[in-house]
């Protein structure tokens, strides 16, 4: 139609009519972009806002800055090597009184407890004991007698490390690390040191449930993609069904199933294989299970898609090339499949690395992984700064991960599931 | 059977009975611990072991009975309602803009749309939690909703997406060629062609919102407890039998949504093959 409009008219009304048309494409484009906005804007609102709030808390560091003002800003020139001038003592004795009367303390109390264990009783008992502004020039000995910890260096070098608006403490401590008083960075005192534990138990638990859904779905896969399509969608139904059913439901039921009275442990007893009930459940064995059993059918699902696009004249054609079965399986069939295999391992193990619900619900104490530590310091002991710090640990990984996976599957839209 | 009979290699037969054996065990891993749970919530005990002392509707009317339960289930519907009418507002008009729009951004911006699936929930949460308490929002219906909207809508853009890829938009074209007004050529051709594809976007979005838990568990109020929460809190405490009925109405409405999703999916197929 363009093609006739253009040889119709002649050279001089050309060039308008591609203006038009460039123009017509131009609000085409607008009006595309008005239809996305509103669910940007909502997202941003509801997704990306509260994120990026999480992110900035992880480096937020203004509590000890509030309500110590005035020591904060005494603290600004002072080198860290002896203790603090006079002028220090005397602005934070006025800080404490201040903060008294404002029933501030226990917000800096408990910022500065996290970097130096005891130092909530310190600012408490201070605050208790301080009865008024101490006499010119005598701060220095007048705080030293209410807490003697007031004549220690790491004393006050907490206090200046906690003086913000923005600090690592949070982030390093979620990697094991702590800044010593000469503010360099070094490894956590042991008893602290939990974090690079849990990072690599949360690793291990989901590498070991993404191998596991990968042996028990491949089989299934392969099956899904090689029966008659009648066949196949009915068996589908054995993938889709676990699939939509609510994980609080299947992990109820992996409960049922293994708890020491539970269906596993009383079949297995009537049998006479056991004597005494398994401890199946509260421990890393359920977790694996049950976390297997919500994951698989994401692994089954890639891996079959893959697999459909294989064609079976490739097998046929090196089964014909004198290849035996299993040469032609390893070196035909596989290859082709690495796509799938990538695909719904990156997945399974994406999901697995944020799992929260079903660890909580059948795991022991040893079996937690960092989600749960996020959501305890959330919402028990209200450590935002860590909670938030464990989270943006946590995201990172999830993000790389899922920019592998983008590429991973968009490369094979491009190629339709094969290599060439 | 058809690609099978041509096996000819007796590894080859070792294999494939392999590859069933195998498959079929995978396939009762996935099935009966959904199985088994069912027919414990039928038990006239209040122990979850088989056998079963007898048969009682007992739990059942339990739950009915409960202001707790029956109110997390009315929860759920209005939270789930809600936030799918919300989620398909905004994810097909995106859906419409996305695929009309072309630059060099759009995979940013489709990235961006489709990131709260990937996320893990708890950083959500979390955010979540942060970001709403200060406005309000936590403890309410409408904190609620527009957390599952976020985490619903996704598939919605996915599903309709797909759908629209696969439409013929000389079909829009001819409606306008002979006369349609853009509203008319929409209600009467567009419409209906995409109608299947809205209704799985739909179904998705729900079955988001009615399984979620994680943002409920930091966001809700006793007020506002949802179905899987109190499934939740039940399974912390103690399991009584209750909690298997509640299992069974949850899965009996996931197969419900299966169900019409397969339906849709199978009259779209057959809407294609005709087409051809």
């Amino acid at each position: 139609m363009t093609d006739a409009l253009l040889t119709g008219a002649n050279a001089q009304a050309e060039v308008p009519l591609k203006r038009r048309l460039r123009r017509a494409e131009r609000a085409r484009q607008v009006k595309a972009l008005a239809l996305v906005l509103p669910l940007l804007v909502f997202l941003l609102f509801t997704f990306a806002g509260p994120i990026a709030g999480m992110l900035w808390r992880a480096v937020d560091d203004r509590e000890v800055r509030q309500v110590l003002p005035q020591t904060i800003a005494a603290l600004a020139s002072w080198d860290g090597r002896d203790l603090p001038d006079e002028e220090a003592y005397a602005a934070l004795a006025s800080d404490i009184l201040a903060a008294r009367a404002a029933g501030t303390i226990a917000i800096a109390a408990k910022r500065l407890n996290y970097a130096l264990n005891g130092f909530r009783t310190i600012l408490t008992s201070t605050a208790r004991n301080l009865k008024a502004v101490p006499e010119r020039g005598t701060a220095r000995e007048t705080l030293g007698k209410v807490n003697p910890a007031w004549r220690e260096r790491a004393t006050w070098t907490t206090i200046k490390a906690a003086s913000g608006p923005v600090t690592g403490f949070y982030l390093l401590a979620a990697l094991d690390l702590v800044r010593n008083a000469d503010g360099s960075i070094v490894a956590a005192p042991p008893d602290q040191a939990i974090y690079r534990d849990i990072f690599a138990r949360t690793f291990l638990i989901s590498l070991g449930v993404t191998a596991l859904c990968l042996i028990l779905g491949f089989p299934v896969a392969y099956l899904l993609a090689t029966l008659p399509p009648a066949r196949s969608n009915l068996l589908m139904i054995f993938v889709l069904l676990p699939f939509w059913t609510s994980l609080l439901v299947r992990t109820c039921a992996w409960i049922v199933l293994l708890q020491s009275k539970g269906v596993v442990n009383d079949s297995l007893q009537w049998l006479g294989i056991i004597d005494a009930p398994l401890r199946l459940i509260y421990n890393r064995f359920g977790v694996c299970v049950a976390m297997t059993h919500v994951l698989l059918p994401f692994m089954i699902l890639p891996l079959y898609s893959s697999m459909k696009a294989i064609s079976p004249a490739y097998m046929r054609a090196a089964a014909s090339l004198g290849a035996p079965p299993v040469t032609a399986f390893l070196r035909i069939y596989l290859p082709q499949t690495l796509p799938g295999i990538g695909a719904g391992s990156l997945l399974v193990f994406i999901l697995a690395l944020g799992y929260y619900i079903t660890p909580a619900l059948v795991g022991g104490a040893a079996d937690q992984m960092i989600s749960y530590f996020i959501a305890l310091y959330t919402t028990e002991t209200a450590n935002w700064g860590l909670a938030s710090a464990l989270g943006a640990v946590l995201l990172l990984a999830t993000v790389l991960l899922a920019l592998v996976y983008g590429k991973l599957v968009q490369g094979q839209q491009v190629t339709g599931g094969m290599k060439d | 059977m058809s690609d099978h009979s041509s096996l000819r290699t007796p590894s080859q037969r070792i294999a494939w009975t392999a590859t069933i054996i195998v498959s079929t065990l995978v396939f009762v891993f996935l099935i009966a611990p959904i199985l088994a749970i069912m027919p414990l919530s039928f038990s006239s005990g209040s122990y979850l072991t088989y056998p079963l002392p007898g048969l009682s509707l007992r739990w059942y009317a339990d739950f009915v009975t409960s202001p707790r339960w029956m109110n997390s289930l009315k929860n759920s519907m209005i939270i789930g309602v809600a936030s799918t009418a919300l989620s398909m507002v905004l994810g097909t008009t995106a859906a419409l803009g996305l695929a009309q729009w072309k630059s060099r951004f759009k995979p940013l911006v489709l990235a961006f749309v489709l990131s709260p699936v990937v996320v893990p929930g708890v950083i959500t949460a979390v955010g979540l939690y942060f970001f709403f308490a200060p406005i309000g929002l936590t403890g309410t219906y409408l904190g609620l909703i527009l957390a599952h909207t976020a985490l619903a809508t996704p598939f919605v853009v996915i599903t309709v997406g797909a759908t629209l890829q696969s439409f013929d938009t000389n079909l829009a074209r001819a409606a306008a060629s002979l006369g349609a007004s853009p509203l008319q050529a929409f209600r009467r051709v567009i419409l209906p062609l995409i109608l299947p594809g809205l209704a799985s976007g739909a179904l998705f979005a729900f079955a988001t919102s009615f399984d979620e838990v994680v943002i409920v568990l930091f966001m809700a109020g006793p007020e506002q407890r949802t179905l899987p929460r109190e499934m939740f809190s039940g399974i912390r405490e103690n399991i009584s039998p209750t909690i298997t009925a509640a299992a069974v109405i949850l899965t009996t409405v996931s197969v419900i949504l299966l169900a019409t999703l397969e339906g849709l999916r199978r009259r779209n197929e057959r809407l294609k093959g005709g087409r051809a």
